[in-house]
Protein backbone atom coordinates (compact mmCIF):
# COMPACT_ATOMS: atom_id res chain seq x y z
CA UNK A 1 0.00 0.00 0.00
CA UNK A 2 2.74 2.57 0.66
CA UNK A 3 4.51 1.72 -2.08
CA UNK A 4 1.23 2.42 -4.34
CA UNK A 5 1.13 5.09 -2.43
CA UNK A 6 4.70 6.76 -3.16
CA UNK A 7 4.41 6.07 -7.09
CA UNK A 8 1.12 7.69 -6.82
CA UNK A 9 2.45 10.64 -5.25
CA UNK A 10 5.58 10.62 -7.19
CA UNK A 11 3.47 10.05 -11.15
CA UNK A 12 0.84 12.92 -9.88
CA UNK A 13 3.48 15.50 -9.15
CA UNK A 14 5.27 14.71 -12.70
CA UNK A 15 2.20 14.59 -14.18
CA UNK A 16 0.55 18.07 -13.23
CA UNK A 17 3.85 19.90 -12.12
CA UNK A 18 3.14 19.83 -8.33
CA UNK A 19 6.04 19.66 -6.19
CA UNK A 20 6.49 15.67 -4.74
CA UNK A 21 7.60 16.94 -1.14
CA UNK A 22 4.47 19.20 -0.70
CA UNK A 23 2.58 17.00 -1.60
CA UNK A 24 0.96 14.29 1.11
CA UNK A 25 -1.25 11.48 1.80
CA UNK A 26 -4.61 12.70 3.26
CA UNK A 27 -4.48 16.13 1.12
CA UNK A 28 -7.74 16.59 -1.27
CA UNK A 29 -6.31 15.82 -4.79
CA UNK A 30 -8.09 17.92 -6.75
CA UNK A 31 -7.38 20.82 -4.98
CA UNK A 32 -3.55 19.74 -4.29
CA UNK A 33 -3.10 19.25 -8.27
CA UNK A 34 -5.46 21.68 -9.13
CA UNK A 35 -7.77 19.26 -11.45
CA UNK A 36 -10.86 19.28 -12.75
CA UNK A 37 -12.87 16.66 -13.87
CA UNK A 38 -10.99 16.34 -17.82
CA UNK A 39 -7.57 16.20 -16.02
CA UNK A 40 -8.65 13.74 -13.10
CA UNK A 41 -9.71 11.40 -16.17
CA UNK A 42 -6.15 11.56 -17.30
CA UNK A 43 -4.66 10.54 -14.16
CA UNK A 44 -6.80 7.96 -14.32
CA UNK A 45 -5.29 6.80 -17.58
CA UNK A 46 -1.85 7.31 -16.00
CA UNK A 47 -2.45 5.61 -13.18
CA UNK A 48 -4.32 2.81 -15.33
CA UNK A 49 -0.59 2.02 -17.55
CA UNK A 50 1.17 2.78 -14.61
CA UNK A 51 -0.33 -0.09 -12.27
CA UNK A 52 -1.80 -1.96 -15.33
CA UNK A 53 -4.87 -2.24 -13.83
CA UNK A 54 -8.52 -1.04 -14.75
CA UNK A 55 -10.11 1.46 -12.56
CA UNK A 56 -13.84 1.88 -13.36
CA UNK A 57 -14.35 5.56 -12.52
CA UNK A 58 -17.26 4.65 -10.53
CA UNK A 59 -15.05 3.57 -7.93
CA UNK A 60 -13.53 7.05 -7.59
CA UNK A 61 -16.54 9.13 -7.06
CA UNK A 62 -16.24 9.42 -3.24
CA UNK A 63 -12.43 9.31 -3.35
CA UNK A 64 -11.17 13.05 -2.43
CA UNK A 65 -7.67 12.13 -0.90
CA UNK A 66 -4.42 10.41 -2.36
CA UNK A 67 -4.61 7.57 0.44
CA UNK A 68 -7.83 6.99 -0.50
CA UNK A 69 -6.99 6.62 -4.51
CA UNK A 70 -3.86 4.60 -2.91
CA UNK A 71 -6.35 2.15 -1.15
CA UNK A 72 -8.85 1.65 -4.33
CA UNK A 73 -5.92 1.14 -6.60
CA UNK A 74 -4.53 -1.76 -4.19
CA UNK A 75 -7.85 -3.36 -4.13
CA UNK A 76 -7.20 -3.73 -7.98
CA UNK A 77 -3.79 -4.76 -8.08
CA UNK B 1 -16.67 25.39 -36.22
CA UNK B 2 -15.76 22.37 -39.03
CA UNK B 3 -12.98 22.83 -41.55
CA UNK B 4 -11.88 20.96 -44.07
CA UNK B 5 -8.80 20.45 -46.55
CA UNK B 6 -8.57 18.10 -49.09
CA UNK B 7 -5.04 17.09 -50.56
CA UNK B 8 -4.19 13.78 -52.46
CA UNK B 9 -7.21 12.93 -51.88
CA UNK B 10 -7.86 12.74 -48.32
CA UNK B 11 -10.20 14.87 -46.52
CA UNK B 12 -8.99 16.34 -43.66
CA UNK B 13 -11.71 17.34 -40.87
CA UNK B 14 -11.52 19.27 -37.95
CA UNK B 15 -13.74 19.28 -35.46
CA UNK B 16 -12.68 22.41 -33.74
CA UNK B 17 -15.99 24.21 -31.25
CA UNK B 18 -14.06 24.87 -27.90
CA UNK B 19 -14.69 23.51 -25.15
CA UNK B 20 -14.85 19.81 -26.56
CA UNK B 21 -17.03 19.86 -30.07
CA UNK B 22 -20.48 19.65 -27.57
CA UNK B 23 -22.83 18.94 -30.27
CA UNK B 24 -25.60 21.50 -30.12
CA UNK B 25 -27.82 22.65 -32.92
CA UNK B 26 -24.62 24.89 -34.46
CA UNK B 27 -22.87 21.89 -34.62
CA UNK B 28 -25.69 19.55 -36.48
CA UNK B 29 -26.05 21.93 -38.86
CA UNK B 30 -22.14 22.37 -39.94
CA UNK B 31 -22.15 18.54 -39.83
CA UNK B 32 -25.03 18.67 -42.33
CA UNK B 33 -22.84 20.78 -43.69
CA UNK B 34 -19.26 18.63 -44.09
CA UNK B 35 -22.13 15.37 -45.08
CA UNK B 36 -23.13 18.00 -48.51
CA UNK B 37 -19.39 18.78 -48.79
CA UNK B 38 -17.89 14.89 -49.10
CA UNK B 39 -21.44 13.99 -51.11
CA UNK B 40 -20.08 16.93 -53.35
CA UNK B 41 -15.73 15.80 -53.33
CA UNK B 42 -15.67 12.30 -52.69
CA UNK B 43 -12.62 11.84 -51.59
CA UNK B 44 -10.90 8.70 -51.18
CA UNK B 45 -10.18 8.77 -47.85
CA UNK B 46 -11.76 11.46 -45.11
CA UNK B 47 -9.85 11.87 -41.37
CA UNK B 48 -12.17 13.47 -38.88
CA UNK B 49 -10.41 14.35 -35.77
CA UNK B 50 -10.50 17.45 -33.64
CA UNK B 51 -8.55 20.13 -32.72
CA UNK B 52 -9.94 21.01 -29.27
CA UNK B 53 -6.91 20.19 -26.38
CA UNK B 54 -9.87 18.61 -23.96
CA UNK B 55 -10.64 15.66 -26.60
CA UNK B 56 -12.86 14.53 -29.57
CA UNK B 57 -15.85 15.27 -28.58
CA UNK B 58 -17.84 15.50 -25.22
CA UNK B 59 -20.88 14.47 -26.96
CA UNK B 60 -24.20 16.48 -26.61
CA UNK B 61 -24.56 20.24 -25.69
CA UNK B 62 -26.33 19.52 -22.09
CA UNK B 63 -26.21 23.19 -21.64
CA UNK B 64 -27.89 24.54 -24.58
CA UNK B 65 -30.34 21.53 -24.33
CA UNK B 66 -30.62 22.43 -20.59
CA UNK B 67 -31.65 26.05 -22.34
CA UNK B 68 -33.76 24.85 -25.17
CA UNK B 69 -36.05 23.04 -22.43
CA UNK B 70 -36.39 25.83 -19.70
CA UNK B 71 -40.07 26.91 -19.90
CA UNK B 72 -40.87 24.87 -22.84
CA UNK B 73 -43.75 22.56 -21.94
CA UNK B 74 -43.18 18.65 -22.94
CA UNK B 75 -45.92 18.90 -25.63
CA UNK B 76 -44.01 21.58 -27.23
CA UNK B 77 -40.24 20.16 -26.14
CA UNK B 78 -41.10 16.36 -28.03
CA UNK B 79 -41.42 17.74 -31.85
CA UNK B 80 -38.17 19.70 -31.21
CA UNK B 81 -36.52 16.77 -29.90
CA UNK B 82 -37.67 14.37 -32.34
CA UNK B 83 -36.20 17.30 -35.10
CA UNK B 84 -32.98 16.97 -34.00
CA UNK B 85 -32.90 13.14 -33.51
CA UNK B 86 -33.88 12.66 -37.10
CA UNK B 87 -31.34 15.21 -38.39
CA UNK B 88 -28.67 14.05 -36.37
CA UNK B 89 -29.62 10.06 -37.80
CA UNK B 90 -29.18 11.35 -41.31
CA UNK B 91 -25.73 12.51 -40.75
CA UNK B 92 -24.38 9.61 -38.90
CA UNK B 93 -26.25 6.85 -41.41
CA UNK B 94 -24.10 9.00 -44.05
CA UNK B 95 -21.23 9.20 -42.68
CA UNK B 96 -21.75 5.23 -41.64
CA UNK B 97 -22.54 4.26 -45.32
CA UNK B 98 -19.66 6.46 -46.83
CA UNK B 99 -19.12 5.24 -50.25
CA UNK B 100 -15.23 5.78 -49.15
CA UNK B 101 -12.77 4.59 -45.89
CA UNK B 102 -13.72 6.85 -43.23
CA UNK B 103 -10.83 6.97 -40.21
CA UNK B 104 -11.60 9.35 -36.72
CA UNK B 105 -8.15 10.16 -35.17
CA UNK B 106 -9.38 10.19 -30.80
CA UNK B 107 -7.63 11.71 -28.56
CA UNK B 108 -8.43 12.97 -24.76
CA UNK B 109 -12.72 12.53 -24.48
CA UNK B 110 -14.64 10.72 -26.47
CA UNK B 111 -17.96 10.56 -24.54
CA UNK B 112 -22.02 9.88 -25.62
CA UNK B 113 -22.84 11.84 -29.01
CA UNK B 114 -18.82 12.32 -29.71
CA UNK B 115 -18.52 7.82 -29.19
CA UNK B 116 -21.27 7.72 -31.54
CA UNK B 117 -19.91 10.13 -34.15
CA UNK B 118 -16.75 8.16 -33.63
CA UNK B 119 -18.48 5.30 -34.39
CA UNK B 120 -19.58 5.81 -37.80
CA UNK B 121 -16.14 5.63 -39.30
CA UNK B 122 -14.72 2.84 -40.40
CA UNK B 123 -11.35 2.70 -38.31
CA UNK B 124 -10.69 4.59 -35.03
CA UNK B 125 -7.28 5.28 -33.65
CA UNK B 126 -6.62 6.12 -30.41
CA UNK B 127 -4.22 8.65 -28.74
CA UNK B 128 -2.87 6.85 -25.47
CA UNK B 129 -4.90 9.51 -23.33
CA UNK B 130 -8.31 9.01 -24.89
CA UNK B 131 -11.13 7.72 -23.05
CA UNK B 132 -14.08 6.47 -24.16
CA UNK B 133 -18.04 6.04 -22.24
CA UNK B 134 -21.62 6.52 -22.85
CA UNK B 135 -22.45 8.00 -19.61
CA UNK B 136 -26.21 9.04 -20.84
CA UNK B 137 -27.88 7.01 -18.26
CA UNK B 138 -27.20 9.70 -15.78
CA UNK B 139 -29.69 11.77 -17.51
CA UNK B 140 -32.24 8.62 -17.35
CA UNK B 141 -31.95 8.42 -20.99
CA UNK B 142 -29.98 5.87 -23.88
CA UNK B 143 -27.83 6.96 -26.02
CA UNK B 144 -30.09 8.45 -29.14
CA UNK B 145 -27.14 9.86 -31.91
CA UNK B 146 -26.92 6.02 -32.86
CA UNK B 147 -24.18 4.40 -30.61
CA UNK B 148 -25.46 1.33 -29.08
CA UNK B 149 -26.49 -0.31 -32.06
CA UNK B 150 -23.24 0.61 -34.19
CA UNK B 151 -21.35 -0.26 -30.84
CA UNK B 152 -23.08 -3.64 -30.35
CA UNK B 153 -22.07 -4.11 -34.86
CA UNK B 154 -18.81 -3.49 -34.70
CA UNK B 155 -17.76 -4.99 -30.57
CA UNK B 156 -20.62 -6.59 -29.89
CA UNK B 157 -23.46 -6.60 -27.18
CA UNK B 158 -21.46 -7.48 -24.10
CA UNK B 159 -19.21 -4.12 -24.36
CA UNK B 160 -22.02 -2.25 -25.86
CA UNK B 161 -23.98 -3.11 -21.94
CA UNK B 162 -21.04 -2.73 -20.11
CA UNK B 163 -21.08 0.91 -21.53
CA UNK B 164 -24.39 1.71 -21.63
CA UNK B 165 -25.29 0.60 -18.10
CA UNK B 166 -22.12 1.46 -16.28
CA UNK B 167 -21.77 4.61 -17.48
CA UNK B 168 -18.10 4.13 -16.82
CA UNK B 169 -15.38 5.38 -19.19
CA UNK B 170 -12.55 2.90 -20.64
CA UNK B 171 -9.32 3.74 -21.93
CA UNK B 172 -7.50 3.76 -25.19
CA UNK B 173 -5.61 0.33 -24.72
CA UNK B 174 -8.81 -1.47 -23.46
CA UNK B 175 -10.86 -0.04 -26.00
CA UNK B 176 -8.22 -1.63 -28.78
CA UNK B 177 -9.06 -5.01 -26.67
CA UNK B 178 -12.53 -4.54 -27.44
CA UNK B 179 -12.13 -3.70 -30.45
CA UNK B 180 -13.75 -0.32 -30.13
CA UNK B 181 -10.48 0.97 -31.78
CA UNK B 182 -8.25 -0.73 -34.10
CA UNK B 183 -4.97 1.37 -33.69
CA UNK B 184 -3.29 2.25 -29.86
CA UNK B 185 -0.65 5.53 -30.72
CA UNK B 186 0.99 7.44 -28.24
CA UNK B 187 -0.10 11.27 -27.75
CA UNK B 188 -0.31 13.38 -30.44
CA UNK B 189 0.75 10.74 -33.20
CA UNK B 190 -2.84 10.28 -34.52
CA UNK B 191 -2.59 11.98 -37.12
CA UNK B 192 0.33 10.56 -38.98
CA UNK B 193 -1.22 7.43 -38.29
CA UNK B 194 -4.02 8.18 -39.71
CA UNK B 195 -2.24 9.65 -42.61
CA UNK B 196 -0.61 6.29 -43.08
CA UNK B 197 -3.26 4.52 -42.79
CA UNK B 198 -4.80 6.87 -45.64
CA UNK B 199 -2.30 6.03 -47.94
CA UNK B 200 -2.42 2.31 -47.33
CA UNK B 201 -6.53 2.34 -47.99
CA UNK B 202 -5.63 4.56 -51.19
CA UNK B 203 -3.48 1.66 -52.95
CA UNK B 204 -6.57 -0.06 -53.64
CA UNK B 205 -9.05 0.77 -56.48
CA UNK B 206 -12.10 2.97 -55.53
CA UNK B 207 -14.74 1.16 -56.41
CA UNK B 208 -13.32 -2.07 -55.14
CA UNK B 209 -12.65 -0.55 -51.61
CA UNK B 210 -16.15 1.08 -51.67
CA UNK B 211 -17.82 -2.65 -52.79
CA UNK B 212 -15.87 -3.94 -49.74
CA UNK B 213 -16.86 -1.51 -47.40
CA UNK B 214 -20.55 -2.26 -48.37
CA UNK B 215 -19.87 -6.09 -47.69
CA UNK B 216 -18.66 -5.81 -44.38
CA UNK B 217 -20.31 -2.88 -42.79
CA UNK B 218 -24.26 -2.90 -42.68
CA UNK B 219 -26.55 0.26 -41.36
CA UNK B 220 -28.01 -1.68 -38.32
CA UNK B 221 -31.44 0.04 -39.49
CA UNK B 222 -33.72 -1.62 -37.20
CA UNK B 223 -31.81 -1.27 -34.18
CA UNK B 224 -31.26 2.54 -35.29
CA UNK B 225 -35.40 2.95 -35.65
CA UNK B 226 -35.87 1.02 -32.01
CA UNK B 227 -33.19 3.30 -30.82
CA UNK B 228 -34.53 6.70 -31.65
CA UNK B 229 -37.96 5.59 -30.48
CA UNK B 230 -36.53 4.22 -27.15
CA UNK B 231 -34.79 7.91 -26.88
CA UNK B 232 -37.63 9.98 -27.37
CA UNK B 233 -39.83 8.28 -24.97
CA UNK B 234 -37.38 8.24 -22.15
CA UNK B 235 -36.35 11.94 -23.46
CA UNK B 236 -40.10 12.92 -22.80
CA UNK B 237 -39.66 11.65 -18.97
CA UNK B 238 -39.68 14.43 -16.69
CA UNK B 239 -36.53 12.74 -15.17
CA UNK B 240 -33.92 14.15 -18.05
CA UNK B 241 -34.94 17.57 -17.12
CA UNK B 242 -34.56 16.91 -13.31
CA UNK B 243 -30.82 15.16 -14.30
CA UNK B 244 -29.95 18.00 -16.95
CA UNK B 245 -30.67 20.76 -14.31
CA UNK B 246 -28.39 18.67 -11.72
CA UNK B 247 -25.96 18.50 -14.00
CA UNK B 248 -26.00 22.24 -15.13
CA UNK B 249 -25.38 22.80 -11.34
CA UNK B 250 -22.81 19.81 -10.49
CA UNK B 251 -19.59 20.78 -8.87
CA UNK B 252 -18.20 17.70 -8.62
CA UNK B 253 -14.59 16.36 -9.80
CA UNK B 254 -16.46 14.18 -12.19
CA UNK B 255 -19.76 15.35 -13.02
CA UNK B 256 -20.60 13.30 -15.93
CA UNK B 257 -20.68 10.08 -13.20
CA UNK B 258 -23.43 12.14 -12.07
Amino acid sequence: MDRILHRLLDLAAARFGADRLALKPQDDMYEALRIDSMRALELLTELENEFGVEIPDYELQRVRTFEELAAVIARRC
Amino acid sequence: MIAWTIRDGIMDVTLGREPCNEIGADMLTALEGLVRAADDLRPRVMILRSTAARGFCAGADLRELHRGLQNVSRLRAAPRLASFIWRIHRVMDWLDMAPFPTIAVIHGVCFGGGLELALTCDLRIAEKQARFAFPELRLGIVPGFGGIPRLERDCGASIARDLLLTGRSISAARAVETGLAHQLVPAGEGLNAALSTAEQLMKYNPWASAQAKAFAKKLPALRLAEEKALFLLMASRPGMREALEHFVNNSSAMPYLG
